[in-house]
């Protein structure tokens, strides 16, 4: 099934925009999810600590994901 | 609190409001604001309130208007270059509305002052422009109970939310730490010096602030307590994440281990970052040791725009992409590591310290400090 990464801040540029489209198991796990990514994109090690979103809410990694989910990176922003 | 008639006159647009009315204009009159860092946030914060008719506003900051700040803080104008933002600010305000009382604290918010400061206001205003400060604020705001208008940016991108906010079971709504329980490694985290901001970004984040801000005060309608928005001003997105309160928090979860304030540079600065652990040489220092026969090797982590401006013959290693230029830095020799201020060259050497280098110094100050006792004609904004 087909799932969307949704990038915000310093997540934009590692994975090169704003967003991208990844296929996926069924009811794959936001874990999993999470480990993927890490393994494209070595350099979200440093967000690895952040809580993903999916749609509208915080979730935690067993959250299981369905058809068209968007999974959110929010990490935080310093500037004011 | 009794208005006057030319109070009655100078809100009119606001009062005449359905919710709002006289005694959502006796409630602002009543409240005591206070706004962290008179910059892109802080400045559309300040203006709006102050035209709103809070009855005192605090503002602090420590720094001095610059040139590149006009692109987005525009209660400033060119001839103010120099000058304190917070007395600047202060000054431009009184003329906009003198109904308004002003405090100016001309320095950084620390956890020394912090506490003793926010305790005179009701409601605090975010508009720092860096992490430790952020924490700072969410820590004394949930100590003392105050109300928090969160507001950051990002290039082209914002967020906003309301933290700690009283609901109407009395209990506080979520705060900073419910959404960023750890701080990532300073290296995923950019200033608007390093990352660059939009202009009228700031602008429009910053009068939301002051929107949910006037919110709080006046008791109208729904803040963003308990959600998150991001909005994303180059393909303009909006997204608004719901925020729970997480049991786990250390300072408002069940079990909190936190109760008073603590050292936030440290905090995030991770385990190699202590700027206490860090060796330092001073401009005149480093001046001597230029041409010495044992030189230092001099690594400049600006960004390469920065660098191409002006620089002290150094090699340039963006901070942003020094993990992946490792190689390109001598293991044999003793390294002095700089940037504008000395920030971006602190988190540099943690990350070098990771890497296995020991010979590694900060220059106290950066290029600023270059500039001011060195070279004059040095171009770091």
């Amino acid at each position: 099934m087909k799932i969307e990464i949704i990038a915000y801040g310093i997540a934009k540029d590692i994975i090169d925009g704003p967003s991208l489209s990844m296929d996926v198991v069924e009811a794959v796990d936001v874990g999993t999810v999470r480990k993927i990514l890490l393994s494209a994109y070595p350099a979200l090690k440093g967000l690895a600590s952040l809580q993903l979103a999916v749609n509208a809410e915080y979730v935690k990694d067993d959250f299981v994901l369905k058809e068209n989910d968007e999974v959110v990176i929010i990490p935080p922003v310093s500037g004011g | 609190m009794s208005l006057s008639k030319e109070e009655h006159i100078r809100y009119n647009r606001q009062i005449i409001l359905p919710d709002f009315g006289t005694e959502g204009q006796q409630k602002l009159k009543a409240s005591k604001v206070l706004v962290i860092g008179a910059g892109g946030l802080g400045v559309p914060n300040l203006q709006y309130l102050t035209g709103a008719g809070i009855g005192t506003i605090g503002i602090i900051d420590f720094d001095e208007i610059s040139l590149t700040n006009l692109q987005r803080q525009v209660l400033f104008d060119t001839a103010d270059v120099g000058a304190s933002k917070a007395v600047v600010a202060a000054k431009r305000l009184g003329q906009l509305n003198p109904e308004t009382s002003f405090q100016v604290y001309q320095e950084q918010l620390t956890a020394k002052n912090a506490m003793s400061i926010i305790e005179q206001y009701d409601l605090v205003i975010d508009g720092s422009d860096n992490l430790p400060t952020r924490y700072l604020v969410n820590d004394a705001c949930v100590f003392l109970g105050n109300s928090l208008i969160y507001g950051a940016i990002f290039r082209y991108e914002g967020q906003l939310s309301v933290f700690n906010e009283l609901q109407k079971d009395g209990t506080r709504g979520p705060n900073y730490r419910d959404l960023f329980p750890t701080p990532p490694p300073p290296e995923m985290v950019t200033s608007c010096s390093e990352g660059g901001v939009f202009g009228a970004l700031a602008g429009i984040i910053g009068a939301m602030q002051a929107n949910e801000a006037i919110k709080v005060l006046a008791d109208l309608g729904n803040t963003l307590s308990g959600r998150l928005l991001l909005f994303d001003s180059l393909y303009f997105t909006t997204r608004i994440l719901n925020v729970k309160s997480n049991k786990e928090n250390p300072v408002s979860g069940d079990n909190p281990s936190i109760f008073s304030l603590i050292d936030y540079e440290a905090f995030c600065a991770g385990p190699n970052g202590n700027l206490k652990d860090q060796s330092l040489i001073t401009v005149s220092e480093l001046n001597a040791l230029i041409d010495a026969a044992d030189s230092p090797f001099l690594l400049d982590v600006r960004e390469l725009h920065e660098f191409e401006l002006s620089n002290i013959n150094s090699v340039n290693i963006p901070l942003s992409e020094l993990k992946n230029r490792i190689s390109e830095i001598p293991e044999d020799k003793s390294i002095v590591v700089h940037c504008r201020s000395g920030q971006r060259s602190q988190k540099a050497i943690a990350l070098l310290k990771e890497e296995g280098f020991n010979q590694l110094k900060n220059l106290e100050g950066g290029l600023l400090a270059w500039k001011n006792e060195i070279d004059h004609t040095l171009e770091v904004y």
